[in-house]
């Protein structure tokens, strides 16, 4: 059960224009901007529900990841997750998720596969026997047997985010976050990672929470969309019904762009 | 504990990985180290001694600061490149792990190639140990230990110090070598020879004496004063602000945001 009750996020960024002069400037008197990252944020998340999260760019997509994972802590409102706030007790909490973020690695680069794994397991304690199940399923699953003993610097993103996805199963988290995990991935890698995911959820019911900017994701994986733009909840419900409010017609992509333009997010 | 070595075998595989950058770096590190051993050589080979302090005498000094330096360098590595830390979203990673922080950030980066450094500090001590006039007891050896446990205490608080001040700014951040580098520069002559302000300032602020000059001056027999040697532990206690510093930062941090 996740539930965030009027998350309010803000960031402080220094400004400065171009310019030697400027930057000279900017050593004795720095210039603030405060973005709010995300306002009033408020949403709850049942066992084994799998959400997308979908929004522009600068949404607060991310923002609101990391403070469901422990690594931002919000301003003001409230999160608990199982029962626990991510932030206090973090090494306890942690433990019970599972994080995927597309654009960075959670693998030790220069090793094979494998010796990441083992050290994934020792740093969640994970019993030999657990470990050995899990790995064999999700071996199997991910089809992972040729590249385990690859060194991951010489893995394609494909291959390579298969294994972040095994990676963060390994302790067999209740809850998966997934920040972009098809980005840049070709037709196959995407397909068989969205199989993936499915499958999971259906038969350990993780629940699962994915952002992304790919709408087939979307379609293929979820029932259940909240839509973020500019720091603000701007819808919660069925896919479908999201996209019959913007103008019909057209292809998916087309339909959210367009919706995404008339909120003016 | 088994975990830590688990760590330090996977960094060491990745290492061996680029084996002849390895050696390449590890000797470079070896002739800077050496080449400071060798600009003391030449002045002492002019001069004799300095302030009362013969060559033997200043290269317990040099070896003890050297050792102590190359050691935390190799260990604490990942407080000492803590920016790119942060800059690589690792520090996130590190925070949606189950381990202690600074566990993880110790276990984060290693730099083996400080095994140079090592190894000129091992030859000088070879060497002036039993040349640098002193009765070796086993006391004194307890005490020579502690030195450089001590150092490295003392130069992991100023790594760790560093990381702290990233959390604020994550560029500018030159200035902190002055207290790393500097200190590990000015420690290889007794503190004293530079003037009773630096060796207050050094006594309190950046605690190196009581690890490097203190017990220095009993071991050489200058001071006849045995508590001297047990003072490497005091200036160990600079961890505790530099831990409360890093804490301090933590609590702030602010990720970059992808």
């Amino acid at each position: 059960m996740i539930e965030l009750k009027n998350v309010c996020k803000s960031f402080k960024v220094s400004k400065r224009n171009a310019g030697f002069k400027n930057a000279v400037r900017a050593l004795f008197k720095r210039e603030y901007e405060i973005v709010h990252a995300l306002r009033d944020v408020s949403f709850s998340i049942g066992d084994g529900e799998m959400v997308g999260y979908i929004g522009p760019n600068g949404a607060g997509k991310s923002s609101t990841i990391k403070i469901m994972s422990g690594i931002l802590t919000p301003d003001s409102g409230e999160c608990v997750v199982n029962g626990r706030v991510p932030w206090r007790d973090r090494a306890e909490y942690v433990r019970e998720i599972g994080v995927v973020f597309g654009q960075r690695s959670q693998l030790w680069w220069d090793v094979p596969v494998i010796d990441s794994f083992e050290l994934i397991k020792d740093i969640y304690r994970v019993d030999r026997v657990t470990y050995r199940k899990n790995l064999d399923e999700l071996t199997e699953r991910l089809a992972l047997s040729e590249i385990l003993r690859t060194p991951v610097r010489q893995l394609s993103l494909g291959q390579r985010m298969r294994c972040e996805i095994a990676a963060s199963l390994l302790y067999d988290p209740k809850i998966l976050f997934l920040d972009e995990p098809t980005i840049g991935l070709d037709a196959v890698s995407k397909l068989a990672v969205r199989d993936f995911i499915k499958e999971r959820h259906r038969e350990h019911g993780t629940t699962v929470i994915l952002t992304t900017h790919d709408m087939q994701d979307i379609e293929a994986l979820t029932e259940r969309v909240i839509l973020i733009g500019k720091g603000r909840i701007l819808s919660d419900g069925s896919f479908e019904d999201l996209l019959k409010k913007g103008k019909s017609g057209g292809t998916v992509e087309q339909t959210v762009a367009a919706l995404y333009e008339e909120l003016d997010i | 504990m088994n975990l830590y070595f688990k760590y330090l075998g996977i960094l060491f595989k990745s290492r061996m990985q680029y084996k002849a950058s390895f050696f390449m770096q590890s000797l470079g590190h070896f002739i800077i180290a050496f080449t400071g051993f060798a600009g003391m050589y030449f002045l002492f080979d002019r001069f004799h001694a300095v302030r009362g302090y013969t060559f033997q005498n200043v290269l317990l000094c040099f070896s003890v600061v050297t050792f102590a330096f190359s050691i935390a360098e190799c260990f604490v590595r990942g407080f000492d490149s803590f920016p790119s830390l942060i800059r690589s979203g690792e520090l996130d990673r590190i925070l949606i792990r189950p381990r202690s922080v600074v566990f993880q950030v110790l276990t984060s980066r290693m730099e083996f190639t400080r095994v140079g450094r090592f190894l000129t500090a091992t030859v000088v001590f070879i060497w002036a140990i039993p040349r640098c006039g002193v009765d070796w007891t086993f006391g004194k050896v307890a005490i020579l230990l502690l030195m450089i446990l001590g150092g490295v205490a003392v130069f992991s608080a100023l790594f760790m110090i560093y990381a702290g001040f990233s959390f604020f700014t994550v560029e500018g951040l030159e200035f902190m070598n002055i207290f790393t580098d500097g200190t590990k520069e000015f420690g290889r002559y007794p503190l004293s020879i530079y003037g009773k302000e630096l060796l207050l300032f050094y006594t309190f602020l950046i605690p190196i004496a009581p690890f490097q000059y203190y017990p220095f001056l009993y071991l050489i027999g200058h001071s006849d004063r045995v508590w001297y040697g047990l003072l490497p532990l005091a200036g160990a206690l600079f961890l505790i602000p530099a831990y409360a510093f890093f804490r301090f930062g933590l609590k702030r941090y602010v990720s970059t945001g992808s």
